[in-house]
């Protein structure tokens, strides 16, 4: 195995995109799982696909097209629900299927044969290209960047946005800021799951987190490396078993979901103890 | 005493309703304010214009600065909009209460978590700084909310109903606490219970689109039927109470 890692370029950047997946897929992940956003986040992969039509009715680049109309759709949403009175699972529901149905109608109208539309759909990690790479080393930067920095406006936002009001002026500017990131995670995530799957890919992993932990912090560090190991045996297994490397990726995370889930039902349930308080002085 | 805050005829609407009309209030050093009123008369909102999440439409408020700055105000919201199940510890929300202090990119270091453990212990809640809130009863819920308030040893404190969801296990010690607190820091208190409340603050606002101050622990109901302030009297039994007759 190690050495087709080598030999075979595409191994070795499917390896790559394994990484840069679980690094952004953990961090999106843990708070869109927190914040209870996976509904939007499902709004917003479906309605990528709009982008991707259109870009291939136009002949620019898929994943271009898919981050252009996955941060409109976010933004769409929350402009729906904040001003125009639509409630916003109604208009997530809005945007889901425009998107689709965009999408639909542009691929319908680009003359010739899509060939690789497939791949949109259900992911192609083997033909990941050094583009996609790229956007994602990028983009895995600029989020553990934001997340080490911010670490505590991003906490207490998604925690409890009232009461950060009284501490920021910036709350807005935050949520905003945190779902575009989300949508492009998504977007750049599509390569490697599909629209269809990449939402598992962005929930199962910060589930698994949840099992063992309730701080936000190790959540996101434990949905990385869960992502990572979930990924990566995924690829193998899809290597060996000559099968569909996104799918099996899925399989592979709701397996070790299942594993980390007997793993935790086995533990000892927490006992809550009053202990001595703290040899400290006063206030 | 000295005045911290001065409100000189601030009004200010709520979902485009004009909720507050020209209203005075000058909050003294070591006061505890009862703040009384009908629903909807305008109580949190109040409390929202004096912290800065609502913009007065009209008037101003004055700080005195020597003594106060914004972010030297605790605050305990009516319904906390914590979610529950958030993945957080107490401690940590506990901590966020110093975000106010210490900016956008806060950092927490020993000592911080230290504070919050002071705090946690001060109200008896230290052995749940780090369970996540989805463990916790009304009142320790309470607890910790009133922990996020005082971690940044706050010159003036704004409760918003305090009492609506603390067990009543904990209620009098929850007010004996805001008596000791009292003697140091200044307390403005909005409460529907002023049977209860009138044990123990120094005087009253009522708040009814307009406010009457009152200056003093005791309200009667003509005084609350002068000012146009249409409140219920709850009466406690364990508490030493008047009931007066209405004429």
């Amino acid at each position: 195995m190690l050495e087709a890692f080598l030999d075979y370029n595409f191994l070795f950047k499917s390896f790559l995109a394994v990484i840069f997946g679980s690094i952004t897929a953990g961090i999106a992940g843990s708070y869109i799982v927190s914040k209870k956003m996976v509904f939007l986040s499902g709004g917003i992969t479906h309605s990528s696909f709009g982008g991707i039509g259109i870009a291939y009715f136009i002949g620019i680049s898929p994943v271009f097209g898919a981050a252009c109309f996955g941060v409109a759709s976010a933004l769409g949403i929350q402009y729906l629900a904040s001003r125009q009175k639509v409630s916003e699972d109604s208009a997530i529901g809005f945007l889901w299927a425009f998107g689709m149905a965009v999408g639909i109608i542009f691929i319908y109208l680009t003359p010739g044969y899509t060939p690789d539309l497939m791949s949109y759909l259900f992911g192609s990690i083997l033909t990941i290209n050094t583009a996609d790479l790229t956007a994602l080393l990028i983009l895995s930067a600029i989020l553990l960047f934001f997340f080490a920095r911010y670490y505590r406006s991003i906490l207490y936002v998604a925690f409890d946005e009232g009461y950060a009001r009284t501490f920021s002026s910036r709350v807005d500017l935050f949520k905003y800021l945190l779902i575009v990131l989300v949508s492009l995670v998504i977007v750049l995530n599509i390569r490697i799951a599909g629209i269809v799957l990449v939402l598992s890919l962005l929930t199962i992993p910060p589930n698994i987190a949840l099992l063992y932990t309730k701080n936000f912090s190790k959540m996101i560090i434990i949905s990385i490396i869960a992502g990572f190991v979930g990924m990566f045996s995924g690829l193998v297994a899809s290597w060996y078993l000559n099968i569909p490397t996104g799918a099996t990726i899925i399989f592979t995370l709701v397996l070790l979901w299942i594993i980390s889930r007997m793993v935790n039902f086995r533990a000892k349930p927490e006992i809550i103890k009053a202990k001595a308080p703290p040899p400290m002085s006063g206030i | 005493m000295s005045t911290l805050i001065e409100l000189k005829g601030i009004s200010a609407s709520y979902n485009g309703y004009a909720v507050l009309a020209e209203v005075n209030l000058k909050i003294r050093e070591g006061d505890f304010i009862g703040v009384i009123g009908p629903n909807g008369g305008g109580k949190t909102t109040l409390l929202k214009v004096i912290l800065g999440l609502i913009k007065p439409t009209g008037g101003e408020i004055v700080f005195n600065t020597d003594k106060i700055r914004r972010n030297k105000i605790g605050y305990l919201p009516q319904m906390a909009e914590g979610d529950n199940n958030f993945p957080v510890s107490v401690r940590d929300v506990v901590l966020s209460g110093l975000m106010i202090i210490k900016g956008h990119n806060a950092r927490m270091n020993r000592e911080d978590r230290i504070k919050a453990d002071n705090v946690l212990n001060e109200l008896g809640i230290y052995h749940l700084r780090n369970k996540s809130l989805n463990n916790l009863s009304g009142g320790e819920l309470q607890r910790v909310y009133l922990c996020r308030a005082l971690i940044g040893s706050p010159k003036l404190l704004l409760l918003d109903e305090p009492g609506s969801f603390v067990d009543t296990s904990f209620e009098q010690g929850f007010y004996d606490k805001l008596k000791e607190l009292n003697k140091t820091v200044t307390i403005m208190m909005v409460s529907h219970d002023v049977g209860t409340i009138s044990a123990f603050v120094k005087s009253f606002a009522c708040v009814n689109r307009k406010l009457h101050f009152h200056d003093s622990g005791r309200i009667t109901t003509e005084q609350l039927k002068a000012y146009d302030c249409p409140i219920q009297l709850i009466a406690h039994g364990d508490v030493p109470h008047t009931v007066l007759k209405t004429h």
